[in-house]
């Protein structure tokens, strides 16, 4: 099999000779370049990582990696990357989609890769916008988005990305967004997950959804975004004003509340300490409301179960044990007879 | 139907005191075990060393409610001395478990028939169900059959009282009963059976010795029968067969085992990407046993998952394979276009059904040859080869795994839901005597600079294989058009252009890979060529047999190599003077020759989910001699008497 150990690389070894053709200040080129920047710190072999993709802006992503790379259909890269893996589990398998083709064509295919927990790394790019098609609204456009399908504006509700795969049995649930610089330890940690590693990007599309996401990702907003870190308190805040705040379980009504720490002493305000293995924890984070509370960032939920692949491995060796490959034999099962060479009858078992 | 070519007609039981080959169809309620009981009757058969050919036919629901006509199971066998090619056009003798079975199928029976009816099961409230207003014993309305009648439940029970069986346990014997007459009419030895029902319940010997009591009772009442009533014991001569090792095989087992050998003889470990749609599932069913042979099965999630999981691991370097029915099939066309566009080896295995949408499920047509051949977006040419037989289905199976890795292109191999499920015998094949096609993959850069052209053709316009994992080979492909060699996106006039030539000129270059078309029957060149493909092979085969004795100037050519066509194929048509087309569709095939000869192909149709029947070809070879012009061809109407009956109201 494939030589696994890890090399040394730099950014530069990870780009291709072909010219970036997202539009000017996308913020896909920040996210290519988090994780150009990524795979080096990772010890990723160029020969062995592959990098699937289905339709739309983000899709194109395979085409300016310095790797294997197939740019496949609408929808459907989570099942390309399936028999991918299945056919070889020592390539490093990296699926990238956005909230068209990974929540809207492809969620079936979404669902299931993340049911079987097959090992991989699953970047899905949130711009909340069809960006390929021109600027449709998508199944995580907030209600109220206007577009071309939607002139007076969208109504039905929104899918939330990382509710949708904690549901369909994720064992890791990230988020982040392009121009953070946490993007890159996210990503880490999510290759270092064995399994499905599923990561929320929310991205900037520049001409048909812009700066949608300004609330918690600009300058100044620090204070609306909660990086999640495993056994560390839930806290977000200005700690230059001094105004800290903390999450905390309300235990009257099994919920989330904001608290507001006093001198740093988070024990006494009831900030819950973040736990990765703690679903119930992570389904609460990813669906507070965006406003009275932070975005939730980071590692949100990172709790790792044996893999597809894994699984369809030892199956294989449980099943093949003591046997041989005999085609002749194969082919004679069951119940023969022999006609001789006389034309005479014979029967036989 | 390995045999020895004889070319004979076939006589059956109405026509001759000794026949040489006799349709036995077993019919009852789904929950009666018809199709077990065939199964089992098949066997036993084919140890005797006749041929055969089978046709199941049961009810797409699970389990139908008891005694309805709809619920009703059947299964059809045709057995005897001489070449066996189809199920039979009419029984000669039909086992009715209940009024439901003898309603839907009596109609189909040869007048002068015989019918085996258990009377124990015709009371009020089943002949309700079956709408028999009175008893069809007592009505006069079976006056042109043969009936023995009799209480095959009654005679089942007191057979296994001895083993204190439940009451609805112990009727459950009463198909093995009926296995033990007709294995007594036919002159069959029951030890494999009563072997098998050992083997089958060894769990459970209490079972396994009621069954093997009711099998030995029915078989003795035979016996005690003889004398009285109309049953005979027939004895059919083993059939004159080449000398070898014989199995019986199903055409899904011989699909199973095509593509294993395919992928052996390719070099290659396989992956099965499927999702259960009747009738194809039972691929995937076989292939799941086989992982000893670097087979890796996957159930996905839905149809496309299932060609694009198997698309990847192509991709990876294996063997991809998928299979379906038309519905599935229609779902998987974009990623067939992916296939094409980024050349990598496919086998696509479509069961054909009848259709559109969701059709007819549990019964045969044709009609996916244009979805076959045409229909994807694009311009996307893709091999397209069909299987005749359960037998011819290993064949071809390997055959498509040597295109599809010999090309770099997905393969469609066709077969339908009559193949997939009937069973004939088979001539074991002797691994050592395939020709191995092994495949490499690149595993160097392969331009003078140094890099890697994943696009560059060879002198058959086929590109390189290349494995992600190999060092120094990274590349992207993509269903974007590209450029030349680099594969990089390039979608300029000029490229689309020439990269549209290639891949067509590429696929139709598989033609001078394949065997030049032959004459199956007869001689190249004649008055009247009847040309066929697929699962009408056995009809058409005996119905130019027969015109053939007749002193009339037919062949039989029957295409495997539906697209591209066999190189010679145009020139041989040319050479007859009439072409007719005998397809279960409205004339797919027929375009197909027209549209690539400019013959004037004649169509014969049918697509009322039976298959034809041998004297419907007959009477419209017929027309070609009775000096009436223009009415040769068209639609066979539809046959009342055959089987399925409409009755049956299967859905």
């Amino acid at each position: 099999m494939n030589d696994m150990t890890p090399i040394q690389t730099t950014l530069k070894d990870w780009e291709t000779d072909q010219e970036v053709r997202w539009c000017p200040g996308c913020g896909d080129y920040a996210i290519l370049k988090a994780v150009q920047r990524t795979l080096p710190v990772i010890g990723a072999h160029p020969a062995n990582t592959v990098f699937v993709s289905g339709i739309g802006c983000s899709s194109r992503f395979p085409y300016y990696v310095e790797s294997y790379g197939f740019h496949t259909i609408h929808g459907r890269a989570p099942a390309f990357a399936t028999g991918i893996k299945l056919a070889n589990p020592d390539l490093d398998v990296w699926i990238v989609t956005g909230d068209g083709d990974g929540m809207s064509i492809g969620g079936n295919h979404t669902m299931h890769v993340l049911r079987r927990n097959l090992d991989c790394q699953i970047l899905l790019f949130n711009n909340e916008i069809y960006g390929l098609t021109k600027g449709q609204y998508s199944p995580t456009s907030r209600p109220g988005t206007t577009s071309p399908t939607t002139p007076l504006g969208s109504y039905d509700r929104p899918a939330s990305p990382c509710a949708f795969a904690l549901g369909s049995g994720a064992r890791f649930i990230a988020r982040a967004f392009d121009v953070s610089k946490e993007l890159s330890n996210t990503l880490i940690a999510a290759h270092a997950h064995k399994g499905a590693a599923f990561v929320e990007i929310f991205q900037n599309c520049i001409v048909y959804n812009k700066d949608r996401f300004d609330d918690f990702t600009t300058k100044g907003t620090d204070d609306k975004q909660l990086w999640c870190k495993h056994g560390e308190p839930l806290l977000f805040g200005n700690a230059k004003t001094g105004s800290i705040k903390g999450l905390a379980l309300d235990l009257d009504t099994l919920s989330l509340k904001v608290v507001d720490v006093i001198d740093g002493d988070w024990q006494a305000a009831g900030v819950a300490v973040h736990n990765v293995r703690n679903r119930g924890m992570a389904h609460m984070l990813v669906e507070m409301p965006f406003g009275p509370f932070p975005m939730a960032l980071g590692v949100i939920y990172d709790d790792p179960a044996p893999t597809f692949e894994g699984s369809v491995a030892l199956e294989r060796q449980q099943a093949t044990a003591g046997k041989t490959a005999d085609l002749g034999k194969l082919l004679s099962k069951g119940q023969t007879w022999t006609v001789e060479p006389e034309a005479a009858h014979g029967l036989m078992d | 139907m390995a045999t020895i070519p004889a070319d004979q007609d076939i006589a059956t039981v109405a026509e001759t005191e000794t026949p040489e080959a006799v349709v036995v169809r077993f019919a009852g309620d789904s929950g009666d075990g018809m199709q077990l009981t065939g199964g089992q009757f098949t066997l036993s058969t084919a140890l005797a060393g006749n041929d055969l050919s089978t046709f199941p036919d049961f009810p797409a629901e699970i389990r139908a409610p008891q005694g309805t006509l709809f619920g009703v199971s059947a299964f059809q066998i045709n057995f005897g001395s001489s070449e066996i090619t189809t199920a039979g056009d009419a029984p000669d003798v039909l086992v009715a478990m209940n009024p439901a079975a003898l309603k839907t199928n009596v109609q189909a029976l040869k007048p002068g028939g015989l019918i085996i009816a258990d009377t124990g099961e015709f009371n009020k409230r089943n002949m309700e169900k079956a709408k028999y207003e009175a008893s069809p014993f007592e009505d006069g309305s079976l006056a042109k059959w043969e009936v023995m009648a009799f209480d095959i439940s009654a005679l089942t029970l007191e057979a296994v009282k001895p083993f204190g069986l439940g009451n609805k346990e112990a009727l459950r014997c009463k198909n093995m009963w009926t296995l033990g007459l007709a294995l007594w009419m036919f002159d069959r030895d029951r030890q494999p059976l009563i072997d098998w029902l050992n083997g089958k319940f060894a769990k459970n010997p209490v079972l396994a010795q009621a069954n093997i009591a009711a099998l030995n009772a029915g078989h003795a009442y035979g016996e005690t029968a003889e004398v009285a009533g109309p049953l005979k014991k027939l004895h059919l001569d083993p059939v004159p067969s080449a000398p070898g090792l014989y199995r019986t095989v199903t055409g899904a087992e011989a699909i199973s085992l095509g593509l294993v050998a395919g992928a052996q003889l390719a070099d290659l470990p396989m992956f099965f990407g499927g999702y259960p749609i009747t009738p194809a599932s039972a691929i995937l069913h076989n292939l799941v046993r086989m992982k000893e042979f670097g087979v890796t099965t996957f159930q996905a999630e839905d149809e496309i998952a299932a060609i694009c999981s198997a698309i990847g691991a192509s991709y990876a370097g294996q063997l991809g394979v998928t299979s379906s029915s038309g519905p599935g099939i229609a779902l998987k066309g974009e990623a067939m276009g992916l296939a094409i566009m980024t050349e990598l080896p496919l086998v696509i295995v479509n069961s054909q059904r009848g259709g559109p949408s969701t059709g007819l499920p549990t019964k045969t047509e044709q009609s996916d040859l244009y979805q076959a051949v045409y229909g994807r977006n694009g311009d996307a040419p893709m091999p397209v080869i069909a299987t005749r037989s359960p037998s011819d289905a290993f064949e071809c199976a390997i055959e498509a795994v040597r295109i599809a890795t010999e090309y770099m292109t997905p393969v469609m191999l066709l077969t339908d839901g009559y193949i997939a499920n009937a069973s004939e015998p088979w001539k074991v094949p002797d691994p050592a005597t395939f020709t191995p096609f092994p495949k490499t993959f690149l595993e160097e850069t392969n331009n003078a600079e140094g890099r890697v052209l994943p696009f560059k053709r060879d002198d058959k316009g086929v590109r390189p294989w290349i494995k992600p994992g190999t060092p120094g080979l990274m590349h992207r492909i993509g269903g974007i058009e590209k450029a030349l060699d680099s594969g990089n996106i390039d979608y300029s006039p000029a490229v689309h252009q020439s990269q549209t030539d290639a891949r067509m000129a590429k696929v139709d270059g598989v033609a001078a890979s394949i065997p030049a078309q032959e004459v199956t029957l007869g001689e190249a060149s004649g008055k009247l060529a009847v040309v066929g493909w697929g699962s009408t092979y056995g009809p058409i085969h005996q119905a130019v047999r027969r015109a053939r004795r007749k002193g009339l100037d037919v062949h039989h050519i029957h295409v495997r190599h539906i697209w591209p066509l066999p190189a010679n194929l145009g020139e041989l048509l040319a050479s007859y003077e009439n072409v007719l087309v005998p397809e279960m569709n409205t004339g797919q095939f027929k375009t197909v020759l027209r549209d690539q000869f400019l013959v004037d192909a004649v169509p014969l149709n049918k697509v009322s989910g039976q298959p034809f029947a041998i004297a419907e070809i007959e009477a419209a070879i017929a027309k070609f001699f009775d000096s009436v012009p223009g009415n040769e061809g068209g639609e066979v109407l539809v046959n009342e008497g055959q089987l399925p009956s409409p009755e049956a109201h299967n859905d």
